[in-house]
């Protein structure tokens, strides 16, 4: 399968590889997919006073996919509030990224990573977790 | 050294400038039908054929008459398989094979069951061999066939084809073998083993594609099958259809050159090969698949866990090699093959083929190690499941959300 230049050029140079501290109230992390699937995300947020997203780090398991959405995903929550965050939709990754349809799970896994980040930053901060009305699987 | 570096030999190999040689002049002066008796372009043509029978036999110790010329394995298998269940339905209607065999096997076993006959898929141990007791306990007195592979394509596990041939014969069933991994690369003798039916094909052995053989046996027993494909009634009868001269041809030459060198061939790809493995294997968290004594000279398959087998392989662009992982096949269910060996599926997304063939060098082993060894480091630094294990996290106590 080729891949787009957009991917390989996340794949080759992902962005944001790394680690927060997951204990701070601060940072949210989110941990989505399962081994046995394939690819696992790992994507972390760490949010300011005025709830804007300062840093954003990931690790993957995955294809080049799955690894070049994740990257992107980072790239798009650095500097945006945790509401605006919440509406980065998959498929504006599939579309930024032009990943064929066998691979749109690879997107949906990033947005979930991303929400389920801003769900882990809520509950350590006092908040409900926002429930998601959108299930993919 | 030319990049990239091609080790998928299981896949396909490239052609032997030799077999293109043999080849050419069937393409145009010599173009006759083989089948055309009444003048020289025929006879020629046929004399072409002849001599490629006889090629082909000498390496599985087969007489040239017992060599039927198909498209491929793919078409030798579905003969073989369908043939015999057509062919021997007095007898009885039950067939063997393992789970772990070409989908030209099993798929071509499902067709048989749709026709109403009965399939046992044995399953095989953890290192990709059949259980021989097992197998016995399977046969029954409607047991016409056993279809177990040669030497494994994914793998290169090679199963014990002497022993499962006495059993089958014990209870009155053929046995069939698709060798196409195995002949060229390991010594395949029809007689020794005890093979009634075998599928080959050119361009695993540095042929052509679209080329390959079907053995039937014709003494002690005398073996036949059912046509699958109706016409001129070629081939003994058993396979209609134009013969493919050029690339019959070029089957011959390839198993001829096959013969000659393959001892000192297997020798010298089993030490790459081991080369390879060993120093792969010094990855923290590496497992070679399948039993690492009955194999195939030439096939490494290595699971490299906590990273992804299609990102790997992204990773590893400079080579051309194979995957378990799911996501190099539509379906995104990761290898069966793998998964038969009671592998989990997380080691089978994390595995990687490497098949090495006649042109592959030290150079190019010693290239693929590097470039494999930087892809698994540098994904393994991106893995939050390297990172967990590290941590000392058991990765099963966590509920994972399969999606």
């Amino acid at each position: 399968m080729a891949y787009s230049d957009k991917v390989i050029d996340h794949y080759t140079n992902p962005r944001n590889v790394g680690t927060l501290d997951k204990s701070s109230h601060k940072v949210g992390t989110g941990l989505v997919g399962a081994p046995e699937c394939g690819d696992v995300m790992r994507l972390q947020i760490q949010v300011d006073e005025n709830n804007i997203i300062t840093d954003a780090k990931f690790k993957t398991f995955g294809c080049g996919s799955a690894i070049a959405s994740s990257s992107l995903a980072t790239e798009w929550l650095k500097g945006k509030s945790v509401d605006d965050a919440m509406k980065i939709d998959n498929m504006d990754i599939v579309e930024e990224l032009a990943l064929p349809p066998v691979k749109i799970h690879c997107s949906v896994l990033a947005e979930d990573a991303i929400k389920a980040a801003i769900n882990d930053f809520r509950v350590k901060n006092g908040m409900e977790p926002i429930v998601l009305e959108k299930s993919h699987h | 050294m030319n990049i990239p570096i091609y080790l998928d030999n299981n896949a396909t190999t490239p052609m032997d400038p030799r077999v293109l040689e043999a080849m050419l002049p069937y393409f145009n002066e010599k173009f006759g039908n083989a089948a055309s008796r009444n003048h020289p372009f025929g006879w020629v043509a046929e004399e072409g054929v002849d001599y490629a029978r006889e090629q082909v036999a000498k390496l599985i110790g087969a007489t040239e008459k017992e060599i039927i010329f198909t498209s491929g394995a793919t078409e030798s298998d579905n003969l073989a398989i369908k043939g015999v269940f057509e062919m021997y339905k007095e007898k009885g209607n039950h067939i063997i094979t393992t789970v772990t065999e070409h989908k030209a096997v099993l798929d071509a076993c499902k067709h048989v069951e749709k026709l109403g006959g009965k399939v046992t898929y044995l399953p095989v141990k953890e290192d990709g061999l059949v259980d021989l007791d097992v197998l016995e306990a399977a046969m029954t007195a409607e047991t016409i066939l056993v279809s177990i592979m040669y030497g494994n394509n994914e793998i290169g596990v090679i199963q014990p084809v002497k022993e499962i041939a006495a059993i089958a014969h014990k209870y009155g069933a053929l046995f069939m073998t698709d060798a196409v991994q195995a002949v060229g690369k390991i010594p395949v003798n029809v007689i020794e083993d005890g093979i009634d039916l075998l599928a080959l094909s050119a361009h695993k052995m540095y042929g052509p594609k679209g080329v390959g053989a079907l053995y039937v046996r014709r003494k002690g027993p005398r073996v036949k099958v059912t046509a699958q494909m109706d016409g001129g009634g070629h081939e003994r009868g058993m396979r209609s259809g134009t013969l493919n001269v050029p690339g019959i041809v070029g089957l011959g030459k390839a198993c001829e050159i096959a013969g000659l060198e393959m001892e000192s061939e297997a020798i010298r790809l089993s030490g790459l090969r081991d080369k390879l493995e060993k120093a792969l294997t010094v990855l923290e968290e590496s497992y070679v698949n399948g039993n690492v004594e009955h194999r195939l000279p030439h096939v490494a398959n290595i699971s490299f866990k906590y990273v992804e087998g299609e990102g790997l392989m992204m990773a590893m662009k400079d080579l051309a090699v194979s995957s378990g992982s799911a996501c190099t096949s539509a379906s995104l269910e990761p290898s069966y093959v793998l998964k038969s060996l009671g592998l989990s599926d997380d080691l089978a997304h994390s595995s990687i083929r490497f098949g090495l063939g006649r042109f592959t060098t030290e150079e190019e082993v010693d290239y693929a190690v590097e470039v494999t060894k930087n892809a698994v480091t540098n994904l393994r630094n991106m893995s939050p499941l390297w990172e967990m294990f590290k941590e000392g996290i058991d990765l099963d106590s966590i509920e994972w959300a399969e999606h």
